[in-house]
């Protein structure tokens, strides 16, 4: 691997150009968020969830996003790859995982698509939150849960040192 | 992955329209032409050396020095080439602390200097141990003079101050600052980063009274690789660099003769018909901003209004929007701007500029800087306003936050 950092994959600007799955959905199950617009860059997950043989899955999912190229594009093939996916498969879905569908994000933009999967997460979580937690739902928070919170408040931080 | 293949997807539009001014020029082909002989046709040989080719050099680079020494009202031998503006800014501030090395004393430098100013004086601090004062600036970015007293003492060996800020285009009062200093130490060095200002805005430099200033081929349509440090006769600084001197007494190094005579040839082509060039600009800037302002919600101005903004500055913030998507949304339209976004750094974080005329972060991240030049036509403009307009409209329907109007 080159040392140099590279701009975006072909693949990242398609995206941007045509994102998929955008704004609310209407009748979405759950919301939710992560980011800040103090660090410019914010991404919002819809789920609509429904029953398949006895188990949840995403019937449909959508994002709405502020933030750069890379941020667009991580949420929106999260969006596309939780499709029809059962909730505890999505629960798997890392952030390197989401890099790699895009072709490879440079390393200054990894945070991105910690945020989407921050926020996919963040959504899941709160679709249990007054139902009955699933074996597959840790109790305490993951590492990229975690990783999520960890940039969120370091953005904070820079905000509040003005 | 190859950038080979960004750069098919992005693909060719069909109109473009460079304003990216700020980070790289673009050269226009009468430029080129004045540096092509200089290559390997006359005076491609070193000033210093005594041969034919040398002295042929040597020639060209005097009548350089003395065509642009004319422009500032400066004397020939009072111009120093450096390689760019970046390097002619750190001889300033660097070569100045050296002489001073002694007396560990103040440098006085604004919140929105050009890194290469900020940079080199926080670099003199460390290794010298010279004190660094950093006066604020306002809401647009001026330096208010009685501010700017109550930072100045005694001790204060070596001020630095823009003419004209690179961001936001804020015309400082120079000539003021230069006075209220000199009250307080005659001796003062006073260095002007004029890069911005010039062959936009004609100064001279013993009307005004600075002993240092900065100029830049790249700012001006002239190839990049070159810049200039104006040093009044009587001023010794030290060099900062060493090696083999050729001509220049503070740069070693052999004069880039090609590009120096591209920078000549920019300055003429900027300072012939210089009233109407600039009064062109001032149109096409106030069409692009009213025009904005007008057709676009949610728009802020960074930086001042009217005559005390440069000529060819226009800066605007479109909130609820983040300014890398923006840039890469109207690259596609073929419209090439650049943004102060944390997002285009290289650490996160917004400009300081921004930061310091008290732009939230938010508001800085939807920063976008278009630099007007003589090149620019009301047709650039239109349709730049057109895409605009397109362009934030669609990054607004991604985008999560919300103005009351998307409420």
């Amino acid at each position: 691997m080159s040392k140099i950092p590279l701009p975006y994959t072909p693949k990242v600007l398609e995206i941007f150009r045509n994102p998929k799955n955008l704004g609310k959905i209407e009748d979405y199950s759950v919301v939710a968020e992560a980011g800040s617009p103090a660090c410019g860059d914010v991404i919002r997950i819809y789920l609509k969830v429904g029953k398949v043989n006895e188990e949840d899955v995403i019937m449909a999912a959508s994002f709405e996003s502020y933030g750069c190229a890379a941020n667009i594009a991580s949420a929106s093939i999260l969006t596309e790859l939780v499709k029809r996916m059962p909730l505890k498969e999505a629960w798997k879905i890392g952030w390197k995982r989401i890099s790699d569908e895009l072709g490879g994000l440079p390393s200054i933009k990894y945070h991105c698509s910690i945020l989407a999967v921050g926020a996919l997460k963040r959504a899941i979580r709160k679709y249990y939150e007054n139902k009955e937690r699933p074996d597959w739902l840790p109790k305490e928070e993951t590492l990229e849960e975690r990783q999520a919170l960890e940039l969120e408040k370091l953005l904070e931080k820079l905000y509040r040192r003005l | 992955m190859s950038i080979k293949a960004l750069l098919k997807a992005h693909g060719t539009p069909l109109r473009e329209v460079y304003f990216d001014l700020e980070n790289s020029p673009f050269v226009p082909r009468e430029v080129v032409e004045a540096m092509l002989p200089y290559f390997n046709k006359y005076g491609y040989g070193n000033p210093a050396i005594t041969h034919k080719p040398g002295w042929e050099a040597y020639d060209e680079l005097l009548q350089a020095k003395e065509f642009i020494a004319r422009t500032i009202g400066a004397s020939p031998e009072e111009i120093t080439f450096t390689h760019s503006g970046t390097e002619a800014n750190n001889l300033a501030i660097l070569g100045t602390a050296l002489k001073f090395r002694k007396d560990k004393r103040k440098i006085l430098i604004s919140a929105i200097e050009h890194l290469s100013v900020t940079f080199a004086a926080e670099h003199a601090s460390k290794l010298l141990g010279h004190e660094v004062l950093i006066v604020p600036v306002d809401e647009e970015g001026f330096i208010d003079s009685e501010v700017f007293e109550a930072y100045m003492s005694k001790d204060v060996f070596l001020v630095s101050i823009q003419a004209v800020n690179h961001e936001i285009g804020t015309i400082q009062n120079i000539k003021e600052l230069v006075k209220i200093a000199r009250d307080y130490n005659p001796d003062i060095i006073f260095h002007m980063d004029a890069a911005e200002a010039y062959g936009r805005i004609k100064f001279n430099v013993k009307d005004l009274g600075v002993d240092l200033v900065t100029l830049s081929s790249s700012k001006i349509h002239g190839p990049k690789g070159v810049g200039v440090l104006f040093i009044r006769s009587g001023i010794d600084i030290e060099p900062i660099i060493k090696g083999q001197i050729s001509v220049e007494r503070f740069w070693p190094g052999s004069e880039n003769i090609p590009a120096i005579m591209g920078f000549r040839k920019a300055v003429e082509l900027a300072f012939n018909n210089f009233e109407s060039n600039v009064s062109k600009m001032r149109e096409l800037r106030d069409k692009l901003m009213k025009g904005a302002l007008e057709e676009i919600p949610y728009v802020l101005v960074n930086g001042p209004r009217g005559d005390k903004r440069a000529p060819d500055n226009v800066n605007l913030s479109f909130l609820y929007i983040e300014g890398e998507a923006l840039t890469i949304e109207l690259s596609l339209r073929g419209v090439y701007v650049s943004s102060a976004s944390a997002c285009t750094s290289r650490i996160l974080e917004p400009s300081h500029i921004l930061l310091a005329i008290g732009r939230k972060y938010e508001e800085a991240h939807g920063s976008i800087l278009f630099k007007i030049s003589r090149y620019h036509s009301e047709e650039d403009i239109s349709y730049t306003l057109e895409n605009l307009s397109e362009a934030v409209e669609r990054l607004r329907r991604i985008s999560p936050l919300k103005g009351d109007e998307h409420e």
